[in-house]
């Protein structure tokens, strides 16, 4: 390739996820519309009655049987996408497991929205970290841009280790917000991506196989050891394409995770997708006054990067987790406790804190942003704090 | 037989080389044994066509297949096919399975 040509569009999160579809060009598609996801499907299967992609588009009746579509077409050897969110994640549950555990590179375009009940449409991060131990690998993306990018590249990371990838963007504020995304030419895309190579096929009648059949107690731990391993290897796998991916198109997208003004910085926050934005802003402020403070989006959920985490959090003293899920369990979100249980084993040991924000699409104000810096360098210096704090609730 | 360890098995829970059934001889869950009688038998293939696990053996004679035994490697007793038989041919009975 001697030139790559990029377009700049003016596109939403969701607009961005059907076009990075409409360019890698599924053999199949199965899925079932929801707000906020709803878009992604709706402009893809215009893509499909237009003959603008060569896609078989399967229109499911519900999401469980989307996943279910997914992994038949992705065992017989296809290229597979769908894309959801919240309760249609949900209904997906059962089947998830089931297609990171076949090892199928199914790609999901996965719209963060609150689960039920109250009934919500708006964002939360509770829906995909409900599905955190389904094996699948989670790129939790801050804007359209990367959401559009991380797309294309999880293709390749899916299909180079054989595990599914779903690739999110917070609800409404990225997949209804419209900003100025950096498209590839169809063509590179398509050139990159090449034709899947899959494990096995199960319609290749010359090399009869099973798939999916009875695993009692002398063979299923053995298999969950293999699928353990290739999460282990799906690290070096994100690393060589995100890397290969920046050299070839010319971007810099970070791996696992960003580090924001994290050089010399004595406490630092980490939080996920769209609210790093805000939180970026509240960092340069408070530098701006002299204050010690960094910042790190954690990118890549799963697998999940605890010796980066390690390395970037080595010489902090005073962390504040944000996590836009709880896990109902009196201690805290997800991320918090995985962080946290990442740095216990460091020598110097942080102090660390979580705040749970932005629950079913609370605005998460830069006054709010402000607070938790302000919170986390009281806990620097050794203020007595509880370990878990709601920010944006009315008491 | 050797288990194989989780860095030999093929990955994503796949068997290949099937039909793996055939490696699995049922016969050992009998309980009751079906006895065929070549006299009797008028060739319906009833019980060949009902039998579960395709133990009912045919074999061509003259170019036309013919019933010529059950393969008790497979058969597990069901029962089936003594049950199927016609009642006016009773080709085929139980008997208990001795060791
Ligand atoms: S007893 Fe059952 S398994 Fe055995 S030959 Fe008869 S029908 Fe088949
Ligand atoms: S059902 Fe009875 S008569 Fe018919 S083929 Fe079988 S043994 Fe023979």
């Amino acid at each position: 390739m001697s030139e790559i040509l990029k377009t700049r569009q003016a596109l939403t999160g969701n607009e961005a996820f059907a076009y990075a579809m409409k360019q890698i060009n599924p053999d199949v598609v199965a899925a079932y519309p929801i707000t906020p996801a709803t878009e992604i499907v709706q402009i893809f299967s215009k893509y499909v009655a237009d003959g603008e992609v060569d896609t078989e588009f399967v229109a499911v009746e519900s999401e469980h049987s989307a996943m279910s579509a997914c992994i038949g077409a992705s065992a017989a050897g296809a290229r597979v996408m769908t894309g959801t969110s919240s309760q249609g994640l949900a209904l997906m549950h059962e089947m998830l497991y089931i297609a990171s555990a076949l090892r199928l590179p199914i790609v999901l375009a996965e719209v963060n929205r609150a689960l039920s009940a109250p009934i919500n449409i708006h964002c939360d991060h509770s829906d995909t970290m409900g599905s955190r131990d389904s094996g699948w690998i989670q790129i939790y993306c801050e804007n359209a841009n990367e959401g559009y990018h991380s797309l294309i590249q999880a293709v390749k990371i899916a299909e180079t280790v054989n595990l599914p990838v779903m690739v999110t963007l917070d609800g409404f504020i990225i997949s209804h917000g419209m900003e100025v995304v950096e498209t590839l030419d169809t063509d590179a895309v398509r050139q990159y991506l090449g034709k899947r190579k899959p494990m096995y096929n199960v319609l290749d009648y010359e090399n009869p196989i099973m798939v999916g059949p009875l695993d009692l107690p002398d063979y299923y731990f053995e298999h969950k050891r293999q699928q353990i391993e290739a999460m282990r290897k799906a690290k070096a796998v994100i690393e060589e394409v995100v890397t290969d991916y920046n050299k070839r198109f010319g971007f810099d997208f970070p791996v696992f995770a960003e580090a924001y003004r994290m050089e010399d910085a004595e406490y630092a926050i980490l939080v996920m997708s769209s609210a790093a934005g805000t939180m970026k802003e509240a960092v340069d402020i408070m530098r701006e006054k002299g204050k010690k403070v960094g910042l790190v989006r954690l990118k890549v959920f799963r697998p999940f990067p605890f010796e980066v985490l390690q390395e970037l959090f080595k010489n902090v003293k005073a962390i504040g987790v944000m996590d836009r899920a709880d896990s109902v369990n009196t201690m805290g979100g997800p991320v918090f406790n995985e962080v946290r249980s990442a740095l216990y084993d460091l020598n110097s040991r942080p102090r660390i804190m979580n705040f749970v924000f932005g629950l079913g699409g609370r605005d998460f104000p830069l006054s709010d942003a402000l607070y938790i810096i302000n919170r986390v360098k009281e806990l620097k210096e050794g203020k007595s704090l509880d370990f878990v704090e709601y920010v944006g609730v009315r008491e | 037989m050797k288990k194989k360890g989780w860095k030999e098995l093929p990955e994503g829970g796949i068997i290949k080389n099937v039909p793996t059934s055939q490696e699995l001889k049922t016969g050992s869950w009998r309980t009751q044994k079906p006895v065929w009688d070549p006299n009797k038998c008028t060739n319906c293939f009833l019980c060949w066509l009902y039998c579960p696990d395709s133990a009912i053996i045919l074999r061509e004679v003259n170019g036309e297949p013919k019933v010529s035994g059950i393969n008790y490697d497979y058969c597990k007793g069901c029962g089936i096919c003594a049950e199927v038989c016609p009642p006016k041919v009773k080709a085929i009975h139980m008997e208990k399975e001795e060791l």
